[in-house]
């Protein structure tokens, strides 16, 4: 292999005296307000876990997945040059849950579609988040009936509810800024123990054990909208 | 669309060729013709309608159901026939009770009843004889009822809205 050799940017005399105080600190010759200069001058100082959730912020990468016309918006929002996502880090769309960090519901949850949508939740891989996007998602809005699970966080913990039917993409944008803030800050708001929501990722082969909870939880609205429901 | 006169026309050419009591009555309403047929002769029917040179309504365009509460018998399934020869439309309905909600299905001739008369079996429960796969097709397979029937509860969570605000007195607390 040839090695190329290239020229140090600066001169000489700097280059020999960054070599110097590098082989001092080697030595310990370096200490005390040197030693602080030296190490101030070079690195970027920040706490392990805050280094983290700023690398898991800048690079949400959302799921592929639309259920009814408020997903018209969430294109937009990922596709289009007006809003770009990607200035935020989040506009590589996944069309695989368990390569996909942020579950955006963009549509009305039926109950047909509730234990669906519970199952490719659970498919996703920690850390992960959920933006419950527009009415129907969050309140099952206008179609408060026998078809809807009213408001998807009754089966899945929801960190962010955008409003709007369908929500303007500048809305979304904001949901997903506000998601990146919580991200940042990270508040355990002790939902994931509330919605069971940990340990339910599906792996290959192993059935986890919280899988009948989950099912279960995904079920109870098709038993509260039976025909057995009191009329309104 | 045939007009008044042609429909009671049509009426009497569908009582000759299939059977007497295959035509119940007609109707025509807001410039639109429907036949009313006796339901165990739904087939013999439209199979007239389809095959026959005289009405060449060789086109279903829909079907689908209906649910007539107070008036008796409850439920109205309707088929919208199309012709493409006269550019005419013709609509065919049968009515059944809840009790008995029994029609012969017409998959053989029109194949597109297949997913429409499940949809109506789903949300009436009609019942299509000789249907080949009479399944649920849009409510969950395990679901109880048929949700579109008016004596059906209407389901979902109350809402509080300011009509009804005064039923939960300082609800805000």
């Amino acid at each position: 292999m040839e090695v190329t050799r290239t020229k140090v940017p600066g001169s000489k005399e700097e280059f020999r005296a960054k070599q110097l105080s590098a082989q001092q600190m080697l030595r310990g010759d370096l200490d005390g307000q040197d030693l602080d200069e030296y190490v101030e001058k070079r690195l970027l100082l920040s706490k392990l876990n805050e280094a983290q959730s700023w690398a898991r912020k800048n690079a949400i990468w959302p799921l592929g997945f639309g259920l009814a016309c408020c997903a018209i918006e969430m294109i937009t929002v990922i596709g289009s040059p007006r809003n770009d996502l990607s200035r935020f880090g989040a506009e590589v769309i996944r069309f695989s849950p368990r390569q996909a960090d942020l579950l955006i519901l963009s549509g009305r949850v039926s109950i047909k579609m509730a234990p669906i949508i519970r199952r490719i939740y659970d498919q996703m891989l920690e850390p992960k988040w959920v933006i419950s996007m527009g009415a129907c998602a969050s309140s099952a809005g206008m179609f408060n009936n026998y078809a809807l699970v009213a408001g998807a966080d009754k089966f899945l913990p929801v960190d962010v509810y955008v409003p709007g039917c369908p929500p303007r993409p500048e809305a979304l944008m904001y949901g997903i800024l506000k998601l990146q803030d919580k991200i940042t800050k990270d508040p355990e708001l002790g939902w994931r123990e509330r919605y069971h929501a940990g340990g339910t990722e599906e792996f290959g082969g192993s059935e986890p054990e919280r899988e009948d909870h989950a099912r279960q939880d995904a079920e109870s609205p098709s038993q509260d909208a039976g025909p057995d429901a009191p009329r309104r | 669309m045939p007009d008044a006169t042609g429909l009671e026309l049509l009426a009497q050419r569908v009582r000759e060729a299939v059977a007497d009591d295959a035509i119940v009555g007609t109707r025509f309403e807001h410039g639109h013709a429907t036949l009313d047929v006796h339901p165990p002769r739904v087939h013999a029917v439209l199979s007239y309608l389809r095959d026959s040179d005289d009405e060449p309504y060789g086109f279903l365009a829909s079907l689908h159901g209906c649910d007539y509460l107070p008036a008796e018998p409850r439920l109205g399934i309707h088929y919208q026939l199309l012709s493409m020869e006269r550019r005419d439309r013709l609509g065919v309905r049968a009515r059944v009770t809840v009790e008995e909600p029994q029609l012969p299905t017409v998959t053989d001739i029109f194949p597109t009843a297949d997913f429409q008369e499940r949809e109506v079996y789903d949300f009436f429960g009609v019942i299509f004889d000789g249907h080949p796969d009479l399944r649920r097709l849009f409510m969950p397979e395990d679901y109880v009822g048929h949700p579109q029937r008016r004596d059906f509860p209407m389901g979902g969570e109350p809402v509080l809205f300011t009509f009804n605000e005064h039923k939960l007195p300082r609800w805000y607390e």
